[in-house]
């Protein structure tokens, strides 16, 4: 791939200190402390294009592709990524008012049975086809990966905000 | 135990929880905060309770649970000690056990209780520093703010009542209109009454016409002898009924329009009354033409559907009701049989109303992703021509365009089979009516004109049963045009008018920022600011866009509520005050002033209403606008705003720098008031704003420094927080402070400017 060759991923190691911090260590040997990694794009390129972001706010280096990384690096990036994003999946809507603006929401999550306040329509978003991202009203965000994976009524439920 | 008035429904928490570590507690123990963290450290779904108390911080969850760090059964306990910190982590929230070291623990919740998280860590440091925040300011912090929407809560409210009124909502809208109707509930009355009248009359002529053919007609053709004075009775009978229904008919629909005018009039004012309540939070989030067509057509739909739809379907049912007795007092085993195609009709209306609705709103869906393709690239199309991707948009169009032939497709399908198949039924039940008629005739059980009138009633009958349906998709489009109305009216004002108001009278101007803080939904934007104006003093806000300058402002105006801390003027937290009362206080510039459609006087006095001519031109003057406004055609009663007389950005910025100066205001906001016009012009400004700034305290925002050159101290803000305070001067000696920086920034622009210059 020439991107590859032109743009090799940036040397650097990872580590966690002693608070939890997320710890990089750059290619000069220059310790960052508390840097947080965050995917450019979340939803249409979740393995591409991290930056990590220094505790003053600036960038500290960009990883093109997750895949070009030493495994074990690779491994605390995604470990921390997962430790910083809350996206429940939501795999059965248990119940959803209908027809009532905002609507009180009861799920099934791979994280657990949760409910939530749904304001409107508008913030059922669909990300790809048979896939939807919902915003709750207090900014929760919940996904739901394949409308088709979902139970008869579930998916009754859902119908009204696709 | 203290269970005092610090901790606000500390016995309503999940009892076993409670009782778990009250049970840790040493004697004389006293509860500070608690929290209620809502996922494990694996982000699952799970409530735990954190508590501190004054000397202990103590966790436990719900059920134990076998990961590594996590509470189990027993809770754990730390000495209060190190520092509490709660932030935002990905799409979660963390709060962490701190201590010089290490970590000790750390808890997870989710965005709704990042509040409650931030009060936890914030009486942790309280309690640290060996003090209950029970003191009296804290009280007054508490009572006045609510947790979720920030707004005033009064004395004993631990519920907010904004909050609280917001989740309830309708669940039929259509059934809320009748709060509308019952002011004219005695007009409403009379329709009622008239539309019953009306729909009896229209019974009369079958009924009439049965006695008709057996007591006259048919002896006739039998050439038997009939009383003379009968035919001519019936026939005016007949015309009697006929001219009754005409003049019943006409007061009904003239008194049922008129009451419904009214109702959607009241409708119409109520929802916009409400609208201009609500915050500019609000406005933000919706489109303009939204919002337009909900105060207008909407109204307008429901008054549609009250004047004729609801109408007649009342004289509808009536007329069923009313032939179906009508029919069974005739003959009930007629009546029995002509009447068994009904319940197919009702489940067929059923049937072709779920299909229905779920195909109005789709199609309503795509329509709107339709015109929302069209709203977003034709204002854009400079940016699509230039990136030559006129193809690949008008792809976009015919996607969504498909969509909408596709959903509409359904709809039409639905109804043109729907059509057909009741007017099937309706033949098919005359058919059984003509078949099951004959044999009785035959059987001599009923006569010949009574079958006619049968026939007769199931003509009216089966139509009615037609319009019903009709009145199906107009009920569907009123409920859609109601909900979409009261979705504004039961929408909360944001920034809440105070339970117990102060009222500001004229202030002084002296604006304090405690502690500020301020979201934009989960996005904090502001950070702990702390700064002290005095009355009469210029601040200037530098920073770069997006360092919360606008948001400062925006929350000194009330434009929106802070969500934690506070902003204080001449010593009052300004949500104790009536909001218009307050705001008449301050005068703001903005960087696109906004023009009204009126004369420009009329703008001119926008604030002040019953200013006199003196006053405007005084202002003008001042504003140093008088001149050009003389050179207007009509001077100042030249119309201007859209639609009106042109004027240069320079211009109308001296129109509203004059509005701002003739409410004489005590605070005085300028936001980037010269940043979009030319040199010449922003001197312009420039002296008139020197003009309107005198003894006012003022806060401006500039991106040109050179604006600021009158500020008394100049705040620095970056990433939402104020990072330097001083004069010009003082900033500036240091060497590598934000300020400097800025300032040599703009220096070097300048040079190099001045470079190409020469």
């Amino acid at each position: 791939m020439a991107t590859r060759t032109q743009n090799p991923p940036p040397a650097f190691g990872l580590s966690h200190d002693a608070f939890g911090r997320l710890v990089l260590i750059d290619a000069e040997g220059l310790r960052h402390v508390g840097v947080e990694p965050i995917r450019g794009f979340p939803i249409s390129d979740r393995e591409r294009w991290i930056t990590i972001i220094g505790g003053d706010g600036r960038e500290v280096c960009c990883i093109e592709n997750l895949a070009d990384l030493p495994p074990q690096t690779r491994e605390i990036l995604e470990g921390e990524l997962a430790h910083r994003e809350f996206v429940p999946e939501i795999q059965r809507i248990v119940n959803a008012a209908m027809n009532v603006d905002p609507s009180q929401w009861e799920v099934e999550t791979d994280r657990g049975r949760t409910s939530f306040l749904l304001n409107s329509e508008d913030d059922v978003r669909r990300v790809a086809p048979h896939c939807y991202l919902i915003c709750d009203s207090a900014g929760g965000r919940y996904m739901i990966r394949d409308t088709r994976k979902l139970d008869a009524l579930s998916r009754k439920l859902l119908d009204r905000y696709l | 135990m203290g269970l005092d008035g610090t901790n606000e429904n500390w016995s309503s928490l999940a009892e076993d929880q409670r009782r778990q570590i009250e049970a840790s507690m040493q004697p004389g123990e006293t509860v500070v905060a608690w929290f209620q963290p809502n996922l494990t450290h694996e982000l699952r779904f799970q409530t735990g309770l954190v508590v501190v108390t004054d000397c202990h911080i103590y966790s436990i969850y719900a059920e134990p649970h076998t990961t590594r760090g996590s509470d189990s059964g027993s809770p754990r306990i730390w000495p209060l000690a190190g520092g509490l910190r709660a932030r935002e982590l990905g799409g979660a929230g963390i709060l962490e056990l701190l201590t010089d070291a290490d970590r000790l623990a750390f808890w997870r919740y989710t965005v709704s209780e990042a509040p409650a998280a931030h009060r936890l860590a914030h009486r942790f440091q309280a309690a640290l520093a060996g003090k209950l925040l029970d003191t009296a300011e804290d009280k007054q912090e508490r009572q006045a703010i609510c947790p979720s929407c920030g707004g005033a809560l009064a004395d004993e409210d631990e519920v907010c009542p904004t909050c609280n009124a917001a989740t309830l909502r309708p669940t039929a809208s259509l059934f809320r209109l009748t709060q509308f109707a019952r002011p004219r509930i005695g007009i409403i009355f009379l329709g009622l009454i008239l539309t019953l009248a009306s729909t009896a009359a229209l019974l009369v002529p079958p009924y009439l016409s049965m006695p008709l053919i057996d007591r006259v007609l048919l002896p006739y053709q039998r050439g038997e002898a009939v009383p003379p004075g009968l035919l001519p009775l019936y026939l005016s009978g007949l015309a009697a009924a006929s001219v009754l229904y005409w003049l019943l008919v006409w007061a009904r629909q003239y008194v049922t329009a008129w009451a419904s005018e009214r109702i959607s009039s009241d409708l119409r004012n109520k929802t916009y009354s409400h609208l201009q309540t609500l915050s500019l939070e609000y406005f933000g989030g919706k489109r303009t033409g939204d919002l337009i067509s909900r105060v207008s057509s909407d109204t307008d739909k429901i008054c549609n559907f009250l004047a004729i739809n609801l109408i007649d379907f009342m004289s509808d049912v009536l007329m069923i009701v009313m032939t179906a007795i009508i029919l069974l007092s005739l003959n009930a085993k007629l009546a029995l049989v002509v009447l068994t195609p009904l319940p197919a009709i009702i489940w067929l209306v059923y049937w072709v109303r779920e299909r229905l609705r779920k195909g109005f709103r789709q199609g309503g869906k795509a329509w709107a992703d339709m015109v929302s393709v069209l709203a977003d690239t034709i204002p854009g199309v400079r940016v699509v021509k230039a990136f030559a991707q006129e193809s690949r948009e008008v792809d976009r169009f015919q996607q969504t365009n498909v969509h909408v032939v596709e959903t509409n497709d359904q709809v039409n399908k639905v109804w043109a089979f729907f059509y057909p198949m009741v007017t099937l039924m309706t033949d098919s039940g005359l058919l059984v009516v003509w078949i099951f008629g004959a044999y009785l005739i035959a059987n001599q059980s009923v006569t010949v004109g009574m079958l006619q009138a049968f026939l007769a009633y199931m003509a009216k009958f089966y139509t009615k049963m037609e319009s019903m349906v009709r009145m199906v998709s107009a009920t569907q489009r009123a409920g859609n045009a109601a909900t979409r109305i009261f979705e504004i009216l039961d929408r909360v004002p944001s920034v809440a008018e105070p339970v117990k108001a102060i009222r500001p009278g004229r202030l002084n101007g002296r604006v304090e920022f405690r502690r500020v803080g301020f979201r934009y939904g989960s996005r904090p934007v502001l950070h702990d600011v702390n700064l002290d104006i005095a009355p009469g003093e210029m601040i200037g806000l530098v920073g770069a866009s997006g360092s919360g300058k606008s948001t400062l402002i925006n929350l000194v105006c009330r434009f929106y509520d802070v969500a934690d801390g506070s902003i204080r003027v001449d010593g009052q937290d300004i949500r104790s005050f009536p909001v218009s009362e307050y705001r008449h206080n301050i005068g703001i510039v903005l960087q696109d002033p906004f023009l009204f459609y009126g004369t420009v006087a009329e703008n001119i006095s926008y604030g002040k209403p019953n200013a006199t001519r003196e006053e405007i031109v005084a202002a003008a003057r001042a504003a140093r606008a008088h001149e050009f406004i003389l050179r207007l055609a009509e001077g100042y009663d030249s119309i201007v705003g859209e639609r009106g007389q042109s004027l240069s950005g320079g211009e109308r910025q001296r129109i509203s720098i004059a509005r701002a100066l003739l409410i004489d205001p005590r605070i005085l906001i300028l936001d980037e008031a010269t940043s979009s016009v030319d040199t010449e012009t922003e001197r312009q400004i420039q002296e008139a704003l020197d003009n309107l700034i005198q003894g006012r305290t003022t806060i401006a925002i500039a991106h040109r420094l050179s604006t600021l050159r009158k500020a008394d101290r100049l705040v620095v803000m970056d990433r939402g927080r104020v990072v330097e305070v001083g004069p010009h001067h003082e900033l500036l000696q240091h060497e590598h402070g934000a300020y400097t920086r800025l300032h040599q920034a703009q220096l070097d622009m300048a040079q190099g400017l001045a470079a190409m210059a020469n």
